[in-house]
């Protein structure tokens, strides 16, 4: 077969970097194919940054810099079939489209995974009405690869987590500065008995691989960084760009992925090049023949593009078991300024106790009816931008003094439990029967809903984490959940679909092709030259933020496709 | 296209920009000095007229005036690159020029239905005429009068950075940004005023 590179990529987030830096690394020859912009850095040599990345609320929280926009490519939602076709179109989850996708706007918390995350169904068993599964994969099989997406990105962090998984080896950096919040919430919680710690994140606290240290200037989650300090996914493609055997397209949609006649083989990808404009009418569709196809779009975009391509559903499983993490928000304020909504990084101390659970935890899944609940890591931050403040008070004449005392903003320390979601097969990404995208393309399609556990287990952590933010000093607390749940939600500030952007779990993993999309090396059962390197593989969402896992994760396909795997360090290597 | 170093054509006209001022004053009133905090400007006097301007006027300049440049404003270290607006690609463009097609005749109509003689009424009278308002008109300036206030000077509103400055935000910071001390420690040995 005739082919213009050794694989082409689809995506060029931290899947799709990480894939292209591993392959280019053994002597690939690679195309990433991004359907957004480029606002990352150049792709010529020295391959430098382009200098879009500001601190301007306006352009990365209000206008869309980093795409999708979504009058162009929108997306519906609906919380199950009794809604109808949908309840909302336009942005849903949606995670930047754009070169360095979802890892450019990020904060860079990169957690990794406990071993029991790997095996829930074995160690907690059931949950009548979700599908609760192990991976086919277990932690000592991803230790090296989490040890080595850890080098790679650069992650600051430190061993101090009483429940976290072993490791083979140290952070590659120290933590970063203290938020002035985090020093309050972090001694608040261990009074109370809680096991805080420097969250681990992808972030210089001090230069590394050529880039900065941060500069701590308070644009950071929602925000490109305009020092670079944020390696994922910046570091990954320049590593790859330098080896002279990679080219990123920008603008670039792929719409099929092209097989041989009986189907079992993919020879490549075809794709829309938006990069011609609509002047010329009809963007021109282009083709890169390739001997491997890595589908990295992310959870949403990947079973979007299998559905529309009717690829890989042989078992009917492409966009079910889709997870996103439910959020518990409890903010307080406090008497005076904490700074969290100006200096600092967004985040930077977390603890896992509602993940590890106790008896009062156990007993409230009890109470509930549920064998058992599991949380999520809760993240110590700050809150939004000014433009953001300004919008929740709403027109009149209170309006001046609420930002003058800005207890909604500067004066806010906020807790976010990214809570695990159980797997249920009617959760899912399908596509909109009715809804296109500016190029006739189906739109994607979000069904969700919570199940009791997430309620029960949110229901549980919020009154523990008020009582946090009031032993840390706060005058008032309150707690609220992204989606919201019960009464009218008609109004809720957050939007009525999930805001987590931790999407994961519709192309699932998995031992046997009749309940899952790819095999344990992340290949497409039905077209075995095709893998998946993104967090759609996920078996379970687990309480912990997806990418670093959804790194190392791509780091062992590619690694494995090129004849080049890791050895596993193992438990007794001297770290925990 | 004009350079972008020349003034856009006029997106409202004189009644018009006179009407917008006073909805946005009305939306974000302004606020007198007090205990030593500096007085709060409303956003239509602060540059809200500017503002709308800017954003129905983008497309006047080239690039467009959606995404200011980077990496600093120059006004904390570094370069002034805020003022280097980035290009959109096509249909960046197209999605752009939809938007703002659908704001400008937004405004066109409200400031219409809010009438000529708006920034004369009383408080209680502009209320009266705001509840009148179609809604959606009504939240979409109160939006816009947010960003006005609040975003970048660049964008038009926040002249003089006087919102900025009213709410003790330094706004962008890098390349200088803070340092650790300033971070982890903002009150310095004598610890938070409780």
């Amino acid at each position: 077969m005739v082919t213009d590179c050794d694989a082409v990529i689809v995506g060029s987030g931290p899947g799709g970097a990480t894939a292209a830096h591993e392959f280019t690394r053994a002597g690939w020859n690679v195309v990433v194919l991004e359907k957004g912009r480029n606002h990352l850095l150049e792709l010529e040599p020295p391959f430098g940054p382009l200098g879009h990345m500001s601190n301007d609320e306006l352009k990365f929280t209000r206008r869309h810099v980093l795409g999708p926009d979504p009058l162009l490519e929108p997306r519906s939602y609906r919380r199950g079939v009794d809604d109808g076709e949908r309840i909302h179109v336009g942005d849903v989850n949606n995670l930047p489209s754009t070169v360095g996708g979802g890892g450019v706007h990020a904060d860079g918390k990169l957690p990794r995974f406990r071993e029991e995350d790997f095996t829930l169904r074995s160690s907690r068993g059931p949950v009548e009405g979700a599908d609760v599964v192990d991976w086919p994969i277990t932690y000592a099989d991803l230790e090296p690869y989490y040890a080595e997406a850890e080098r790679l990105v650069g992650v600051a962090g430190e061993e101090t987590n009483p429940f976290a998984a072993w490791r083979s080896g140290p952070y590659p950096m120290p933590p970063g500065a203290d938020m002035f919040g985090a020093t309050l919430s972090a001694p608040a919680a261990e009074r109370l008995g809680l096991h805080p710690y420097r969250a681990p994140t992808g972030a210089n606290s001090i230069p590394y691989d050529g880039r900065p240290a941060c500069v701590n200037c308070g644009f950071c989650g929602y925000y490109g960084c305009p020092v670079e300090a944020k390696g994922d996914p910046v570091a990954l493609l320049r590593a790859a760009l330098r080896t002279g055997r990679c080219r990123i397209v920008p603008e670039a949609m792929v719409v099929g992925i092209t097989r041989t006649p009986d189907g079992r083989t993919a020879t490549g990808v075809r794709y829309l090049d938006l990069s011609a404009g609509p002047e010329a009418g009809d963007p021109p569709v282009r083709e890169v023949r390739s001997g491997v196809v890595v589908l990295a779009g992310g959870a949403f975009e990947t079973p979007r593009l299998l559905l529309r391509d009717d690829l890989g559903n042989t078992s009917d499983q492409v966009g079910r078991n889709l997870m996103v993490h439910f959020q518990t928000l409890t903010v307080g304020a406090f008497p005076f300024r904490v700074f969290g909504a100006s200096r600092g990084r967004s985040v930077t101390h977390v603890h896992d106790d509602h993940i590890v659970g106790d008896a009062a935890q156990d007993a409230a899944a009890r109470d509930a009816g549920l064998p058992w609940v599991r949380g999520g890591l809760v993240e110590h931050g700050g809150a939004a931008g000014p433009v953001q403040e300004a919008l929740i008070y709403g027109p009149g004449a209170h309006h001046p003094e609420a930002m003058r005392d800005s207890s909604l903003r500067e004066r806010l320390w906020v807790f976010t439990m990214q809570g695990e979601d159980l797997a249920r097969p009617e959760n899912r990404v399908d596509l909109d029967p009715t809804i296109r995208d500016a190029w006739g393309g189906p739109a994607g399609r979000m069904t969700w809903s919570p199940h009791r556990h997430e309620l029960v287990a949110s229901a549980h952590a919020g009154p523990i984490l008020e009582a946090v933010l009031r032993e840390a000093g706060a005058e008032w607390t309150v707690t609220s959940t992204s989606p919201p749940v019960g009464g009218d939600v008609s109004g809720h500030p957050m939007g009525l679909a999930p805001a987590s952007r931790h999407v994961v779990g519709t192309a699932r993993m998995g031992s046997s092709p009749e309940d899952s999309v790819v095999d344990p090396e992340c290949r497409l059962w039905d077209c075995e030259n095709v893998v998946v390197c993104d967090s759609s593989v996920f078996c379970t969402s687990t309480g912990y933020g997806p990418t670093l896992t959804l790194v190392a994760l791509a780091a062992r396909t590619a690694r494995l496709l090129v004849g080049d795997p890791l050895s596993a360090a193992g438990p007794g290597s001297g770290h925990r | 296209m004009t350079e972008s170093n020349q003034p856009p054509s006029p997106q409202l006209d004189a009644v018009e920009r006179r009407t917008l001022v006073a909805l946005f004053d009305t939306l974000l009133p302004a606020a007198p000095a007090t205990d030593g905090a500096p007085p709060v400007p409303g956003a239509g006097t602060a540059g809200g007229d500017r503002y709308v301007e800017q954003l129905l006027g983008a497309f006047d300049h080239d690039p467009p005036r959606i995404w200011a440049g980077g990496p600093s404003s120059g006004r904390h270290g570094g370069e002034d690159g805020f003022g280097r607006f980035l290009e959109l690609s096509g249909w960046e463009a197209v999605a752009w020029r939809t938007r703002i097609a659908g704001w400008a005749e937004a405004y066109r109509t409200g400031l219409a239905q809010l009438g000529e003689d708006f920034g004369d009424l009383d408080d209680g009278e502009r209320a009266t005429r705001l509840d009148r308002l179609d809604e959606s008109f009504r939240e979409l300036a109160f939006e816009h009068a947010c960003e006005a206030l609040y975003g970048d000077p660049v964008y038009g509103g926040n002249a003089d950075s006087a919102g900025w400055a009213a709410i003790d935000f330094r706004g962008d910071t890098a390349p200088t940004g803070w340092t650790d001390d300033e971070v982890s420690h903002p009150y310095g040995e004598a610890g938070p005023p409780w």
